[in-house]
């Protein structure tokens, strides 16, 4: 079940007594769920949850010339993100391919946060430290240290605002930080960066913290109501969600028009940056498209099965689950551009038997305005 | 329960004269997670140990169901079909899956060779 070669998080301990059941993640010995994935999916669509992403890499970029590194690094405009706030962005390749997608936040003028990928690091790092030759600007891996502990939920706000250890700088609230907003903090001695960010379609935060704190701001969590859920919940909450996963929906193949995110490359702006001949060149004429699909009946195509229209073969799985919340087979696919408006009709090839399915709007399942 | 015997491919066998019961084990159910989805064989269709018989779907992940004898398909589990979920509440008893009047009884694992088996 555990693989003893795999690096445990700092909450490891934590998560043993919990009676977690474990799996490998990019080299990291992670909780795949405590006791049933569907109860934790349920409990972060209606009340709050606890996920452990201490394998994700974190990246701490700061300097006179970070917003400008960071223009020229990424796809998308750092320089534009308003100190406190985050964005959505993606580091390319010269040739325009996805070598990873990340949250930036930027913290204060000079100082921005980089979220990316447990599987990526190392390209990250490499990346980020060929490109800022020009620049006069640091790049700090800072994953070793950092523990990362996400609350989502509709009660979320509740939860962390429960926490009466941790206290914002300048006597904000959780609750005043808005979507995609970053607030520094303290939890007892320990910094903090409070995050209104997640993957997983619901309200929340992600708590960046030195590891050495992170298990008692987990008991407390604990304490405060969250249930621990796993990466099992994750995925399928996300997959509802229609985000991408790299790895399933993004590749260093992906351009990142054919994943439906050329709105989070700033291609409108005369800005030099790495991939951006390669994107203005466009894909290849017939490259396929990213699309959400729903199926007939209970059985999840996943990743690797094949999409059919009228018996052809016309698209591949890259994610699918039976959804929880929904309760229909939901997946992501990458179709031929001809089968890939909302509403056609196709098959999905799970394991031989044909299902009936069709393109679905993204997301598949999204919360309540009013939560 | 003391006459369970158990496969590699983690089923549990009960026999009583020539039927053998077939569900998965509890370890088994532990590691597929939340059970979603099964596909069993309904009566009549004739099995040969050791080929695959069936599905049982996880939220995460697909297991096959083995058939660990060779026979004929007596009857099929209907509550564990409509309700997928009994897997993980009673995998060793009320989420029986299949019953096999089998001609040949291969040997299988006793309960210690099979914790063994778990435990490596």
């Amino acid at each position: 079940m555990s693989d003893n070669s795999s690096r445990p998080s700092p909450l490891d301990d934590v998560h043993v007594a919990a009676g977690a059941a474990f799996t490998d993640f990019a080299g990291w010995r992670m909780p795949v769920r405590y006791a049933s994935d569907l109860a934790e999916h349920e409990t972060v669509r209606t009340a709050a949850g606890v996920f452990d992403l201490s394998h994700m890499a974190e990246f701490l970029i700061g300097g006179t010339h970070a917003a400008a590194f960071l223009d020229f690094a990424l796809g998308g405009r750092a320089s534009a993100i308003a100190p406190g706030r985050a964005k959505y962005a993606l580091l390319l390749a010269e040739d325009g391919g996805i070598l990873d997608d990340v949250v930036v936040y930027r913290l204060d003028e000079h100082r921005y946060w980089v979220v990316a990928n447990a599987s990526n690091r190392e390209v990250v790092a490499a990346a980020l430290s060929e490109r800022r030759a020009d620049f006069d600007v640091a790049v700090d891996d800072e994953t070793d240290r950092c523990a990362l502990i996400a609350v989502q939920g509709p009660d979320a706000v509740a939860v962390v605002s429960a926490i009466t250890g941790l206290v914002l700088g300048d006597l904000a609230v959780v609750s005043g930080i808005p979507y995609y907003g970053v607030a520094a903090g303290d939890y007892g001695e320990t910094p903090v960066l409070v995050a209104r960010t997640g993957y997983t379609g619901e309200d929340g935060f992600e708590l960046y913290l030195d590891a050495d704190a992170a298990p008692a701001l987990w008991r407390d969590l604990v304490d405060a109501g969250a249930v621990p859920c796993g990466l099992a919940a994750r995925d399928t909450l996300r997959l509802e969600a229609g985000m991408p996963l790299y790895g399933h929906e993004l590749s260093r193949d992906t351009l990142p028009v054919q994943a439906g995110l050329h709105r989070v490359v700033a291609l409108g702006e005369p800005r030099a940056f790495v991939g951006r001949a390669a994107l203005e060149a466009g894909p290849v004429a017939g490259a396929r498209l990213l699309v959400g699909i729903t199926g007939e009946g209970k059985r999840a195509a996943r990743a690797g099965y094949r999409v059919l229209r009228e018996g052809s073969e016309v698209g591949e799985v890259t994610s699918g689950a039976l959804s929880p919340s929904l309760g229909i087979p939901i997946a992501l696919a990458y179709v031929d551009p001809d089968v890939s408006e909302i509403g056609t009709e196709l098959s999905l090839d799970v394991r031989g038997t044909v299902i009936p399915a069709r393109v679905a709007p993204l997301p598949f399942y999204s919360r309540k305005a009013s939560s | 329960m003391n006459d369970l015997r158990y496969t590699e491919d983690h089923e549990w066998v009960a026999v009583d004269g020539d039927v053998a019961t077939i569900g998965i084990t509890a370890h088994a159910a532990d590691k597929l997670g939340d059970v979603v989805y099964v596909d069993l064989p309904i009566a009549g269709v004739r099995v040969t140990a050791g080929k695959v018989v069936g599905e049982i779907e996880s939220t995460k992940s697909v297991g096959e169901l083995f058939a660990p004898v060779d026979g004929e398909v007596l009857e099929r589990n209907e509550a564990v079909v409509e309700d997928p979920s009994l897997v993980n509440a009673d995998p060793m008893g009320a989420a029986w899956l299949i019953k096999v009047r089998f001609t040949d009884l291969p040997a299988l694992l006793s309960a210690d060779d099979y914790d063994e088996l778990t435990r490596a």
